[in-house]
């Protein structure tokens, strides 16, 4: 069992191994819907929702039936599944129960399905042997720091949009030069002793 | 043309998965580190792309249509998972530098793209053809942008020291950072070049990942608008 405090969990995934900028993980929706700050936000929260619950239900799966069982061996193809059929009952949720809810995340439900960074995040769960508090707050910490990146690009964006561009840089390429800028600056947490 | 060479071509040039479709950005920056690194992603993706193309066109008539992502992606599952195994027991050197993003080539959405947009609608040696073309393509990406991120990083080349010992090595550029300089430059170079590539699209919608969510996003911008 591994024994890291929650707090030195919470650093490490939401800063020093920033999900996006140090491990890459979720680059297409990091890429993709960063045009307006208000839109990122909404998707980092639907994110940390759904990386919450799929955290929870996965280290649950694994610890109480795949491990158990010597079936470890299945954990990719059962946590895709998991994540895949738990975003659909989150959404169908939403809908019935929360209308203001599912109106401000439930577009990007569907997103976070083939979002490697969720996948990622039960794995890894796995592999550092995180029990289920550890796991859970894992899965925040990293979507937390999944929207911390997200936003903070859509705000550097929403100022390069005022910027005459080269010609050639416009578009992806301009982007991809803040998101290495802003991995440098994030290069700096690793210095942080724990 | 040769429909199986044009296959192998088009996934080569015309559609290179990585450079002009954009997809599969994930692995494509965080396992550049080294031309070998790229290399063993690469063919172990390929492995998935060619099995996984091959099977879901046999199963294509046996599918029903409601139900072929969650059934694709479960057939994409198992093969990621044997190909994880066989690393793990035949090349634990590349099991042990590629790590979590063997498991994630699951969510790689060059596999559920091609499923969904080919091997799912045209026979099995045809789409077998076209997982390899594919699957060359994304390897010679992934070793061309290795390589660059090698040489000026570390100064070699697969592991072979190539430059000489007075370059300063920038260390930059095999970090997280250098993956993002190296492949916005990738991009600035394809549009000076005026090649068409996807890259812009993915900025200004959404995700546009895999097929599924592409035609989803499509359907909610054109409400929008």
């Amino acid at each position: 069992m591994n024994n890291t405090s929650l707090i030195t969990i919470i650093i490490t995934s939401a800063l020093v191994n920033n999900v996006i900028l140090s491990q890459f993980l979720g680059i297409c929706s990091f890429l993709g819907v960063s045009r307006q700050i208000k839109t990122s936000f909404s998707l980092g929260c639907a994110v940390i929702f759904v990386m919450a619950i799929a955290s929870a239900v996965a280290s649950l799966l694994y610890d109480f039936v795949l491990a158990p069982l010597d079936l470890a061996y299945l954990q990719t193809i059962v946590f895709i599944l998991v994540i895949a059929a738990l975003v659909q009952i989150v959404e169908m949720f939403l809908k019935k129960t929360s209308p203001g809810l599912y109106q401000a995340l439930g577009i990007y439900l569907p997103l976070i399905t083939t979002n490697c960074a969720v996948l990622g995040v039960a794995l890894n769960n796995v592999t550092s042997t995180y029990n289920l508090a550890q796991s859970v707050v894992n899965g925040v910490a990293t979507a937390a720091g999944y929207t911390l990146a997200i936003v903070l690009l859509a705000g550097i964006r929403s100022q390069i949009d005022e910027e005459a561009v080269p010609g050639p840089f416009k578009g992806a390429p301009i982007v991809l030069l803040s998101a290495a800028l802003m991995a440098i600056a994030f290069m700096g947490f690793s210095g942080i002793a724990l | 043309m040769n429909p199986y060479v044009e296959r192998i071509k088009n996934g080569l040039i015309t559609e290179n998965p990585c450079l002009v479709l954009m997809l599969g950005m994930c692995p494509t920056l965080a396992v550049t580190t080294s031309a070998t690194n790229g290399f063993g992603m690469g063919l172990s993706t390929m492995a998935v792309l060619v099995m996984g193309n091959f099977l879901i066109s046999l199963l294509r008539k046996a599918i029903p249509d409601s139900v072929r992502l969650p059934a694709f992606i479960v057939v994409v599952a198992s093969l990621v998972t044997v190909v994880e195994l066989v690393t793990q027991a035949y090349i634990p050197d590349l099991y042990a530098s590629l790590g979590l993003y063997i498991p994630l080539i699951v969510v790689n959405c060059i596999i559920l793209g091609r499923a969904e947009a080919y091997a799912s609608k045209n026979p099995p040696l045809l789409s077998i053809f076209d997982g390899i073309g594919m699957g060359l393509g994304f390897t010679a990406a992934l070793v061309i942008l290795g390589l660059v991120r090698e040489l000026l990083g570390a100064g070699t080349a697969f592991g072979v020291p190539v430059l000489p010992a007075s370059y300063p090595n920038i260390a930059i550029f095999i970090m997280a950072p250098g993956a993002f300089v190296i492949m916005a430059l990738v991009v600035a170079v394809m549009n000076a070049l005026r090649i068409k590539t996807r890259a812009n699209e993915i900025v200004e919608g959404c995700d546009g990942c895999c097929a599924h969510c592409a035609s989803r996003c499509h359907s909610e911008e054109a409400k929008e608008s």
